[in-house]
């Protein structure tokens, strides 16, 4: 139950997104992936889950699911929220005829009851706050059991309060599925709260690897600019973007 | 020559080639990814994979909520043509062909494409719209990541609605203008319903109806298939939907065009 990256290449239009990235992620272990906008991120993820396909490169995981948070949560909308968490287990071939109308009504329960949102069954997702779809969206993306489980910010536009109890549930939903986790953010709240491990990107390149202990310590440059958030540093968001 | 190269690549003549090269090569992509499409839904098809509780809510919205509205265009049309042909032809001493005229009219074309042009503005764009949307939103990618088929569980459903629904809307859209037809020429011409009526069953053959019913099916599954695919293929925000959106109505008008067309020439040249 891990996931590894080995020397992942990702070009487009002759721009090098993703250069030469390796890293791997135990099981019951959780990865923040951590950099400025358009470093490449979200990029990964989306390799890692199979919806881009790398240039170059090797991704393995463990046989299994592999289940993504979307930074807006990405909610079917013209389904309820019971609809919405049991979709795979109403749509895919394999899971179709595994579970009765009366079990997949509990699993739904239980998933909503394992986020904190115990009878919101039957609201559309426009019925809810964002911090709330975002907690459904982990409802949903835990019901096929994955072995991983990648968040693509998932504390981005929320509240501290909210902020907090997502970081929160990231926890527990490693705990309780005992996933491989991986993190994109750029806030550091939830790398310290959430995260074993980090790794920092930059154009691409991995710039940092460590614990999220050893970046507060802030001994690596380009750690040291983004932790103080300071514009003076290796890191050139402007002339990046 | 490096300064020749670049003056050239600034005239005008550069730019509209390079731009015609362009469209050329967005219009090989679109239909290629169309095709490509249409091959899955097959697949899906053959497969048995269809959602039921999809296809009857997806037959209910081509079928049920686009009714009066092709009812309405069908009938202004055929009011349309029939003040314009009856009281010419009962003035001509050809009153004896006006309903004959207006049927073969009606069932051979008018309503089949009048209904198809109402059904391209008002569910084409509606199934254009919803699944750029869905992909902008990234829905479809959480659909991909679910491990479930986008194209059975977007697209079988949407087609099979088409596929379904458009014959019967044909069918009721061309019987309603026949009746406008005949109402009009008895307002304008004064032409009693007993000889337009008499007249029209001398025109209209078993053929006629079966390649009315062929052209439904046609236009249906057509109208459908380009609508879902220029919807999965947009990109970026609430731009990208209106640009998918656009290209699916002139994409499924020129197709319903370029299918009559071929009808036309299979079956009545």
């Amino acid at each position: 139950m891990s996931i590894e990256v080995k020397n992942l290449i990702k070009t487009f239009d002759d721009k090098r997104v993703i250069d030469d990235v390796s890293f791997k992620v135990e099981s019951g272990e959780t990865l923040a992936i951590v950099g400025f906008s358009g470093s490449g991120k979200s990029t990964i993820l989306k390799l890692i889950c199979g919806l881009l396909t790398p240039d170059s490169g090797e991704i393995i995981t463990s046989k299994g699911d592999i289940a993504m948070v979307f930074q807006y949560s990405a909610l079917f909308d013209s389904l309820n929220v019971a609809d919405n968490i049991a979709f795979a287990l109403h749509e895919r071939k394999d899971l179709r005829k595994k579970y009765t109308e009366k079990e997949i009504r509990n699993i739904v329960a239980e998933k909503l009851e394992l986020v904190g949102l115990k009878g919101i069954e039957n609201k559309f997702p426009s019925e809810l706050s964002g911090g709330m779809q975002k907690r459904v969206s982990f409802a949903r993306a835990i019901v096929t059991e994955p072995n991983s489980i990648l968040y693509d910010e998932p504390t981005a536009g929320l509240d501290p309060i909210s902020s907090t109890l997502i970081e929160d549930y990231i926890v527990r939903l490693k705990d309780e599925t005992n996933a491989a986790s991986v993190v994109v953010t750029h806030q550091m709240s939830t790398i310290n709260r959430t995260a074993d491990k980090v790794i920092m990107l930059y154009q691409g390149k991995v710039v940092f690897e460590g614990t999220p202990e050893e970046m507060m310590r802030q001994d690596n440059e380009y750690t040291k600019q983004f932790v103080t958030a300071s514009l003076e540093g290796p890191m050139q968001m402007i002339a990046e973007n | 020559m490096g300064s020749l190269q670049k003056y050239y690549k600034q005239s005008a003549t550069y730019k509209i080639f390079t731009g015609m090269f362009k469209e050329f090569e967005e219009f090989l992509d679109t239909l290629g990814k169309i095709t490509l499409n249409g091959i899955d839904v097959i697949k899906c098809l053959l497969k048995g994979q269809i959602d039921k509780k999809e296809l009857i809510e997806q037959c209910y919205r081509f079928g049920v909520t686009s009714l009066p509205i092709t009812l309405s265009i069908v009938g202004m049309t055929s009011v349309i043509v029939a003040s314009q042909v009856a009281l010419e032809m009962v003035k001509q001493g050809g009153s004896n062909f006006v309903g004959l005229l207006m049927t073969i009219l009606i069932v051979r074309e008018v309503g089949v494409i009048m209904s198809g042009f109402a059904i391209i503005s008002m569910i084409g764009s509606s199934l254009a719209s919803e699944i750029a949307t869905m992909r902008v939103t990234e829905q479809i990618d959480a659909i991909e990541v679910l491990k479930v088929n986008p194209i059975n569980y977007l697209f079988v459903p949407r087609i099979l609605a088409g596929l379904i629904m458009m014959p019967p809307i044909v069918v009721i859209a061309s019987t309603v203008g026949v009746l406008a037809g005949a109402v009009t020429a008895k307002l304008t011409a004064g032409l009693g319903y007993r000889a337009f009526f008499d007249s029209a069953w001398l025109g209209i053959y078993m053929k006629d109806l079966g390649v009315c019913l062929l052209k439904a099916l046609f236009f249906g599954g057509t109208i459908s298939l380009i609508s879902c695919s220029c919807g999965y293929y947009a990109k970026g925000g609430a731009k990208g939907v209106g640009e998918a959106t656009t290209k699916s109505v002139v994409w499924s008008f020129v197709a319903i065009v370029i299918w009559d067309m071929i009808f036309a020439i299979a079956f009545f040249f």
